[in-house]
């Protein structure tokens, strides 16, 4: 099975990468971009074939490493 | 006083952290991260400055997971004394032994300099050697200092006077100028600012000798 794991800030923590991004874009030309929320995407290959299996495994997996969760919020598909 | 330095692929300052102990007094170990146990009779674990990892996923997530550290955490909870500096803090939070997490720097920008820091408080064998409200100057290195916790975390930390360093002027937008946290049992001592770089007159000042003095005779004496 596959699965894809997204991470992102909490609200109400400051993202200063997202911040800059933002104001890159408005150099750009592009207004009306409000705000910019920088994550990260993880994908995985896993051996599990039962996805409520692999969906437990991986959301393990975030507990222990794939986020901090006093900062991050994560969420996993599994395909 | 026995300590031991940890040595993750990409630490930097284990070195200076090893002389820094020596020049006090210490016995020191060196111990490698992929090492699972301890030498016999560790008083002080330091966990040093770098970049362990080169920093991947986040900055000390993968040293935080290696064997060695579940033996740093198990040193912790049983009362033993560990100090982590710059890289070190970042791992110390990501075990879970500080609260709290280091964030980009708010600028975005790498900073290397020294800055002017408050002693927050003498009570912990790291700050014994200061006086409360004194200013300090430590050198800073780090792109990933902005000290973040929640309100709860802040809270708690100010009502139990475990904030231990603030900076003067703040370089990296840390919450409330946190340069450095305590454990709840003030044996744990997290830090962004290097008190190793500043330990001898070489260094350009010697404000960092008095956390190593302090350190080797309070913690020999417990």
């Amino acid at each position: 099975m596959k699965a894809r794991v997204h991470v992102m800030l909490k609200n109400g923590v400051l993202d200063p990468q997202g911040e800059a991004v933002r104001h890159a874009l408005g150099q750009l030309g592009f207004d009306g971009v409000e705000g910019v929320r920088q994550g990260k995407v993880i994908e995985l290959d896993l051996a599990e074939t039962d996805a409520e299996k692999a969906r437990e495994a991986v959301t393990q997996m975030c507990e222990k490493l794939l986020a901090n969760t006093v900062i991050e919020s994560y969420s996993v598909e599994v395909s | 006083m026995h300590a031991a330095v940890i040595v993750f692929p990409g630490s930097n300052c284990d070195r200076d952290m090893a002389v820094a102990l020596e020049r006090a007094g210490a016995k020191v170990s060196m111990v490698w991260h992929k090492d699972t146990a301890l030498p016999e009779g560790i008083d002080l674990i330091g966990v040093p400055g770098g970049f362990s990892f080169g920093d991947y996923l986040r900055c000390g997530a993968i040293a935080a997971n290696s064997p060695i550290c579940r033996s740093v955490v198990a040193h912790a909870e049983k009362g033993g004394y560990v100090l982590g500096i710059c890289n070190g803090f970042q791992v110390l939070t990501e075990t879970g032994l500080l609260p709290g997490v280091l964030l980009r720097n708010a600028a975005l920008k790498y900073i290397c300099k020294p800055v002017e820091l408050t002693v927050q408080t003498s009570d912990s064998a790291f700050t014994s050697g200061y006086e409360a409200g004194q200013t300090v100057t430590f050198p800073i290195a780090h792109h990933d200092g902005n000290y973040f916790a929640d309100a709860e975390t802040l809270k708690r930390l100010h009502g139990e006077a475990r904030v231990a360093f603030t900076y003067n002027t703040n370089p990296n937008g840390s919450v409330e100028d946190i340069a450095g946290v305590l454990s709840e049992n003030r044996r744990v001592l997290g830090m962004m600012p290097h008190p190793e770089r500043m330990a001898e007159e070489a260094h350009g000042g010697t404000d960092g000798a008095a956390m190593f003095d302090s350190l080797v005779s309070q913690v020999v004496a417990a």
